[in-house]
């Protein structure tokens, strides 16, 4: 095995520009090396800059600071030998299998023959023998994505570069292709020579990565890096392979160095009128707290038993669990997420009690909401125009948080009836509509 | 969470956006009786108080012009809503007015005019009125078909879910048009009512002044301003009348067109999370004031109390089809026995009116000047696409300047070809060119925008990730455009070249035969035929050039347009 690393990433940073001329930051300070032989994982929450590093790797995007240097050299635009296989598989629709895999060697201006023995090799491969002339619409979605790989690998690219893609595919066929990628991969088949895996599925990452990457958000970067030395095949049920995840759950979860005892500086900074809410409705909230009331957890899950409980991604869950943190519902610790006294009283009220429940808690810890009513209470009119508490925003976040952020309250409001709104009139107001 | 509120009444009057409303409604009333005031005149009047130039008298004649649009547009509403509902709820007739339709659509428009300008004058005997009934139903040929168009094939696919949702309620027949039917089209019904207002204009000038006899009618109006200028060459006049049509085309599209799309949006029934919702600020003024909103209010409960009177059916479906089987069965040989009454009847008056008269010469003769504006549609709209593809493609792919590009092109898209007249005469007689040749690209003039914005659009839907994908296999320059680009506008690119050939084909009637001043430039063609005939009032003629002009494009659409759209579709829309 060579010693030089196959890729690396130094001090890479990329920050979008936002229409007000200051800059969003998505990823800071990012160190990477990948090297021969491996399949490295990069797992996150969705905006914590993991595909935008992805992007950045295949030279699809230029990162604002820092440096990716492939083999040695810095890339700058798409490499040649750094081949990618996409989320929604992004084939071309009007091109059959056989003319989709062939695209990326016609670029290369290569001769007919070469072309058409190295596409049905590939076709061969990764068992799309007899699809050669189906277009994509006539595939299901794993077959889809199995031209997706015939594509990138056609090329005999060093590195694949994978953005989740299992994602969009149902259980089944998702595990049935992981197995097939992991059975060439160890056979040596496949012409790369190492893989990037971005994934927000922590399963997905223990079953197949060799290194793990765990990202955190605002602005994105690495918390840790978790080595797997499990032998492959993996088995999912074996001790060994759940503590690993359960340990990254934990890791996920973890509150960061230095911050307070609340611990929620991480997801809501600033925590005043200023915070970006997430948008997480009313109805998921209690049935998450109806289900870590009831058996077999009573009042404190594990996230990951509870997230295969629901069938729900840490994607998924996560943002719910902060919410019901955030609103002293619940504390999310250690892999736990544990509710609290008013939780559980919740989640065995009847609805009107579920209202007063949540109104209190609403008005005493979202303070944007208690702002919101203050202003409503005060006013002869007992309305008020959006824009206004909108402007009041945008001194701490960018207009699209605002607009979520605003979004989210109102949705909480109108369950806890603390106050009503009119989309058409952009009013809030203290009566109900007629 | 009701309260007790001791200020409604303050409040009522306070709102600033009342205010605004008031000023606009009122602004709007004077204008209609402004605009109105001179209908009941004797024609002759008309005479007496000839046109003029003076740029004073353009607010006035924008106005009356602006007035008899959107009349039209009423008009096009109505027999929308009709017509197409008609067509789309009935099988039977379906199978004969969607031809019917498709036809209409290719007749073209001074055909119309001088066909139905005698009718209409008599509906009020030397009244004003009279006149005004031709300018508008000129117009209206010029906007209704496509807005049928839509709203029929709106109706075809309201998804399956909502009409049997609409069906388990038991909505009757009335209320499914109204909460079901009619939302669900509207989003469509206006981006073409938009598309209609702009066609209006091209033919402005052609429907406001006319000849009856041998006394020509000029109404009030832009159009008619145009054609004295014309005939005055006065350069001077018709840059006046390009600035007012710029005034009034953003003037209603600020007023009636962006409300109206910022607040169909919310009848979309698909919505991407992501998109930015349509803004209008005449829209905000609207449903901030109370006044507009208590009027819409009365629609509201016209809607909700009619639906009440309209008795619905509350037998089960399937045992009123078992009884009127007998019934349904005479109402098909009474259809079909209609059918064959008015089709024969139609033959007869081909047969009396125009085989009898027609020497086969001419007949040749005729089909001969249609091929000839035929080649000429087909060439510029290749050129056309030439260079507006690349364009489309590059402005689609950029957000921002596809922003900035298409409220340019859709004003572009309304211009008449008339204003650029002295520009073609004025280089065809002085550098002695073949009009045959230099006089084509009128044609494209105002249709050549619909291939822009169909490419834009287009290019707007290709995915982000399908292009990360060609870039990153390296697929650049021409494979790109071969590959990638192409093949993903070309569902789109199809649509807007439909359009843009039938509406080539129309305009060939105004940019075959063009003066300026005394000066009479034409081209050989079907269109300089027509204009010819309208002109001599040979009615023959004009029926004639018209039944040439719908054949050879119903045909060109059937046997060219309409295979080549289906292969697009089947092939290269992304699902």
């Amino acid at each position: 095995m060579n010693n030089s690393p196959l890729l690396q990433c130094s001090q890479v940073r990329k920050a979008f520009p936002k229409p007000d001329g200051e800059e969003l930051l998505v990823l800071d300070g990012m160190n990477l090396e990948l090297r021969e032989g491996q399949i490295m994982g990069l797992l996150g929450r969705s905006g914590s800059g993991k595909s935008t590093l992805l992007r950045l790797i295949a030279g699809l995007a230029e990162p604002s600071a820092g440096e990716v240097q492939y083999l040695g050299h810095p890339v700058v635009g798409p490499a040649r030998g750094i081949a990618m296989v996409f989320q929604s598989f992004a084939l071309f629709p009007w091109l059959t299998v056989f003319e989709n895999v062939a695209l990326g060697l016609e670029a290369q201006n290569l001769p007919r023959a070469e072309i058409r023995k190295r596409s049905l090799a590939a076709i061969d491969l990764i068992g799309l023998d007899g699809f050669e002339s189906a277009y994509p619409r006539e595939l299901s979605g794993g077959m889809r994505q199995r031209v997706g790989f015939a594509r990138a690998l056609v090329v005999h690219p060093n590195i694949l570069l994978m953005d989740e893609p299992f994602s969009a595919l149902d259980v089944l066929t998702a595990e049935t292709l992981r197995t097939d990628f992991l059975d060439l991969w160890a056979e040596g088949r496949m012409p790369i020579k190492g893989v990037i895996l971005v994934t927000h599925n922590i399963e997905e990452a223990v079953l197949m990565c060799d290194r793990i990457l765990v990202f955190g958000s605002n602005p994105g970067r690495i918390l840790s890096e978790i080595k797997v030395t499990l032998p492959q095949p993996r088995n999912r049920l074996d001790p060994s392979f759940r503590e690993l995840v359960e340990r990254i759950y934990v890791e996920m979860t973890a509150r960061p160095k230095g911050a307070g005892p609340g611990g929620r500086q991480e997801r809501f900074p600033g925590l005043g009128i200023g915070s970006v809410l997430p948008h997480v409705g009313s109805n998921i909230l209690s049935g998450l707290m109806e289900a870590v009331a009831a058996a077999p957890f009573k009042g404190k899950a594990d996230l990951p038993e509870i997230a295969s409980d629901l069938q729900m991604e840490i994607d998924e869950l996560f943002p719910v669990a902060e919410t019901l943190q955030l609103l002293r519902f619940a504390e999310l610790e250690g892999g736990d997420l544990k509710l609290t006294e008013d939780g559980l009283a919740f989640a065995q009220a009847d609805i009107d009690e579920r209202k007063r429940i949540f109104l209190r808690h609403l008005l005493a810890y979202v303070p944007l909401a208690a702002h919101i009513r203050r202003v409503l209470d005060e006013r002869v009119s007992h309305s008020a125009r959006k824009s206004r508490f909108i402007d009041e925003l945008e001194d701490f976040m960018s207009e699209d948080d605002a607009e979520q952020t605003l979004r989210a309250v109102i949705r909480w409001a109108r369950y806890a009836e603390a106050f009503a709104y009119d989309d058409e009139n952009a009013m809030f107001s203290l009566e109900n509509p007629t | 969470m009701k309260r007790f509120e001791p200020y409604v009444f303050l409040k009522g009057l306070a709102s600033r956006w009342d205010v605004l409303a008031f000023i606009v409604v009122i602004g709007l009333i004077a204008f209609l009786g402004e605009t109105a005031h001179g209908l009941f005149d004797p024609l002759a009047k008309l005479e007496a108080v000839p046109l003029s130039l003076d740029p004073v008298h353009l607010p006035e004649y924008a106005a009356r012009t602006t007035f008899r649009m959107l009349a039209a547009l009423f008009f096009s509403l109505v027999f929308t809503l009709t017509y197409a509902t008609w067509a789309a709820k009935s099988e039977r007739a379906g199978r004969l007015l969607v031809p019917i339709l498709d036809i209409l659509q290719s007749v073209p428009i001074l055909g119309f005019i001088s066909i139905t300008t005698v009718f209409f004058l008599s509906l009020a005997p030397g009244r004003v009125l009279g006149g005004e009934f031709v300018a508008i139903f000129a117009i209206f040929t010029s906007q209704a078909w496509n807005m049928a168009f839509s709203f029929y094939q709106s109706l075809r696919t309201v998804p399956i879910e909502l009409t049997e949702a609409a069906e388990s309620f038991r909505l009757s027949p009335w209320m499914r048009f109204w909460q079901l039917e009619t939302p669900f089209a509207l989003p469509a019904l206006v981006w073409n009512m938009m598309l209609s207002m702009s066609g209006g204009w091209f033919f402005v000038v052609a429907s406001e002044s006319f000849t009856v006899g041998n006394s020509s009618v000029a109404l009030p109006g832009i159009g008619s301003y145009i054609a004295l200028a014309i005939q005055e060459k006065n350069l001077r006049a018709i840059g006046w009348a390009i600035l007012t049509m710029l005034v009034v085309i953003l003037l209603y599209d600020q007023l009636l067109f962006r409300p109206l799309v910022a607040w169909v949006d919310r009848f979309r029934v698909e919505q991407e999370p992501g998109e930015r919702v349509p803004d209008s600020w005449a829209l905000t003024m609207m449903r901030r004031s109370r006044l507009i909103t208590a009027s819409t209010l009365a629609f509201h409960n016209a809607v909700f109390w009619t639906s009440r009177l309209v008795k619905r059916t509350d037998k089960p479906l399937v045992l009123v089809e078992e009884q009127d089987r007998p019934k349904r069965r005479s109402l098909d040989l009474l259809w079909v026995s209609l059918l064959v009454l008015a089709v024969g009847a139609g033959l007869w008056h081909i047969l009396a009116v125009l085989v009898v008269n027609t020497p086969l010469a001419e007949a040749l003769h005729v089909c001969g000047l249609a091929c000839l504006t035929m080649v000429r549609v087909f060439i510029l709209i290749a050129l056309a696409s030439l260079v507006w593809v690349p364009i489309g493609v590059w402005v689609g792919m950029r957000p921002r300047a596809a922003q900035i590009v298409q409220p340019i092109a859709q004003f572009m898209a309304a211009f008449p070809a008339n204003l650029l007249f002295p520009i073609a005469v004025y280089g065809i007689v002085v550098w002695k060119l073949n009009p045959d040749v230099f006089l084509s690209p009128l044609m494209i003039l105002g249709t050549q925008w619909y291939i822009l914005f169909n490419i834009i659009a287009g290019a707007t839907t290709i995915p982000a990730e399908m292009r990360y994908a060609a870039t990153n296999f390296g697929i650049k320059g021409w494979l790109w455009w071969r590959r990638v680009a192409l093949p993903a506008v070309l569902p789109f690119y199809v649509t807007g070249a439909i359009t843009a050939s039938g509406g080539s084909w129309n305009a060939a009637q105004v940019s075959e035969l063009v003066s300026w001043g005394h000066t009479q430039i034409r081209a050989r063609g079907l269109g300089a035929y027509i204009a010819d005939a309208a002109e001599t009032r040979n009615f023959h003629q004009i029926i004639l050039g018209v039944a040439v002009m719908s054949l050879f494009v119903v045909v060109i659409n059937r046997l060219f347009w309409r295979p080549l759209y289906y292969y697009a579709e089947r092939k290269y829309r992304m699902t």
